[in-house]
């Protein structure tokens, strides 16, 4: 995703002279060195300083230019917190804050490296946007959204390298602020947000194979949450499953099921997250995520799926 | 990957013209108007202290001076239009004296200070956004150098020649904000940022130079984050006037200017208790008949 995100920046970039990307000591990829060629003055690095990184975006929009801010999650959101609050946040500006490779992306790199509680603490602050697409096609549409919109500040939760294809047959393109269909069936919902939907799917092949027809969306917009598209996606099927790589404090999972009890439904929710506890496996993701029981197959179990078949036929 | 380097942005022609450039000039300062007129901003802030329970009297005194000199002489009026210019009270809770001073320029009103702190009125003790003539909100210390950083890159990279003049409190400097935010100032060579420092050697707590001996010196610090620096009395505008003027230029420029607490009230200066509060009716009294106009 993060080489998708410099590609995309690169050609907004090319069209819009006031976007600049300011970054904390760390690049996207190889393509925003093309952006970096062409418009030096546009690509900032701030070193290893994610204060000013935030501060000079303040500075920067309010005299007329259109920054991103742009390092890992972590730093992004937690290092520079109350600048973000107070410098974009409280005035409203119109600022992206992208925070690549969010969630256990990391797996090597220790507890230091992973965001685990920024879509809930993003989530916390007055008119922050919180944004989590789920593969590179919907982060190209929603970076878009975010190069030409004027409504107030973003954070940008992306992944890092290697997420497969998951809008290919999206009902509909992403439209911010609505829930989007990835497929659609009767009976049950897996609602979810970020690259970790690729598990999602992994689990609609185990439902269907125990006879369930299955929706997956994306919830893409995790804040302003699309709350009455929601509570008409759960009235459409038979049970709910919520899927997130994120810490359960201000997740989405309590949110909907509030929503859910406030419209008098009392459809089976499921909601999947990271546990409250930090990581202390080194390993790969998919280690990780099983630690945490957010796997397919530890949802599975978890959902009293019948066991995996040993072939597909 | 490498860090990008350093890379200075060229002076904008403009800005070399001492006609064009009130912060070259000191002929054209004023010194006698400067001091009426921060005898003037001492009364009005002592005045409007009568309508609240507190007020931070005390650190809006200490600056001023510099803010005085920073509104009337620095920056560009054009046709009393909005400035070209920049100012960022990075010092928020000296927000009184500059709403005098936006008062005094007809961009806040008589009845925006009169109704300081009260509902339906919009100015608070500490600057706040979208409010005529501020730029930022500040009053949570150590936020105004990166915001003043990236304004000042801002103006380069269109290409206008304006400055930001941005006020800072000494103990703002104990915040690691200001110093990894200067060095990028000095890495980006910012020489259109020019920041007046309010070293009045107090803190909430404790003297400065009492309580944290290896804070001082302050000059020295910003020239070794590439600045360039100065050092002069805070209370003496001719000569805050005259050491930005005999900047060299090529860098972003730190003055740093000693100050006192409460300076103008003979009673609050330098004591602590007047850094939030209002005076009683007796001490308002003694406070505006002791009020004298002041150049050191």
């Amino acid at each position: 995703m993060r080489n998708r995100f410099a590609q995309t920046f690169y050609e907004l970039g090319q069209q819009d002279p006031r976007l600049c990307l300011v970054v904390a000591d760390i690049s996207p990829a190889s393509s925003i060195e093309d952006f970096r060629r062409e418009f030096p003055d546009r690509f900032i690095n701030v070193g290893v300083a994610e204060q000013v990184m935030i501060g000079m975006t303040a500075g920067m929009v309010r005299r007329g230019l259109r920054p991103f801010a742009y390092t890992i999650a972590p730093f992004t959101l937690f290092r520079p917190f109350e600048f973000i609050r107070d410098d974009i946040c409280y005035p409203n500006l119109p600022v992206t804050m992208v925070g690549m490779g969010a969630g256990l992306c990391y797996p090597t790199l220790g507890a230091t490296h992973h965001a685990q509680e920024d879509i809930g603490v993003a989530s916390a602050v007055p008119n922050l946007m919180v944004l989590a697409p789920c593969d590179p096609e919907e982060l190209d549409a929603a970076t878009r959204w975010c190069a030409q919109q004027e409504q107030g500040p973003v954070y940008l939760r992306i992944g890092k390298t290697g997420e497969p294809t998951l809008t290919a047959d999206a009902l509909t393109p992403f439209e911010f602020g609505k829930l989007r269909y990835l497929c659609r069936g009767e009976d049950t919902l897996i609602l979810g947000y970020g690259p970790i939907l690729r598990e999602a799917f992994a689990l609609k092949e185990r439902m269907e194979a125990a006879g369930e027809s299955v929706s997956i969306i994306s919830a893409h917009t995790v804040k302003p949450f699309d709350g009455a598209g929601a509570v008409e996606a759960i009235r459409a099927h038979k049970r709910v499953v919520i899927i997130e790589e994120t810490a359960p404090g201000g997740s989405l999972g309590p949110k909907v099921k509030a929503l859910a009890y406030d419209a008098g439904l009392r459809t089976p929710i499921t909601a999947f997250s990271l546990l409250d506890a930090f990581s202390h496996t080194y390993g790969s993701v998919q280690d990780l995520l099983g630690e945490h029981g957010l796997t397919a197959a530890a949802m599975a179990v978890t959902l009293g799926l019948p066991d995996a078949p040993q072939a597909m036929i | 990957m490498a860090p990008s380097a350093p890379r200075a942005v060229p002076l904008s022609s403009a800005a070399a013209t001492d006609a064009s450039d009130p912060t070259r000039s000191v002929s054209r300062f004023d010194a006698a108007a400067a001091r009426a007129r921060c005898l003037r901003y001492r009364r009005r802030i002592l005045d409007i202290s009568q309508q609240v329970t507190a007020l931070h009297i005390a650190p809006a005194f200490s600056c001023t001076e510099m803010v005085d000199v920073a509104y009337n002489h620095f920056m560009r009026w054009p046709e009393q239009r909005e400035s070209p210019d920049i100012f960022l009270m990075s010092k928020g809770h000296g927000a009184m004296i500059q709403y005098v001073a936006l008062e005094d320029r007809g961009i806040l009103t008589r009845e925006d200070l009169d109704l300081y702190c009260k509902p339906g009125g919009r100015l608070g003790a500490h600057p706040d956004d979208a409010v005529p003539g501020i730029v930022a909100a500040t009053g949570s210390l150590g936020h105004g150098m990166g915001i003043a950083v990236g304004m000042a890159y801002a103006e380069k990279l269109q290409g206008r020649d304006g400055r930001v003049f941005l006020v800072l409190s000494d103990g703002e400097l104990q915040e690691g904000s200001s110093w990894e935010a200067a060095m990028m100032g000095a890495n980006l060579g910012l020489d259109n940022l020019i920041a007046l420092v309010d070293h009045n050697d107090f803190t909430g707590l404790e003297r400065l130079s009492e309580g944290h001996p290896a804070f001082a010196p302050l000059q020295a610090k910003f020239a070794a984050f590439g600045w360039e620096a100065d050092q002069a009395a805070g209370h003496a505008a001719r000569e805050i006037v005259g050491s930005v003027a005999a900047r060299e230029g090529g860098k972003p420029y730190a003055l740093v200017c000693h100050t006192v607490k409460g300076r103008g009230v003979p009673f609050m200066e330098h004591a602590p208790i007047w850094h939030y509060r209002s005076p009683s009716p007796e001490e308002y009294r003694w406070a505006v008949d002791g009020l004298t106009e002041i150049d050191s």
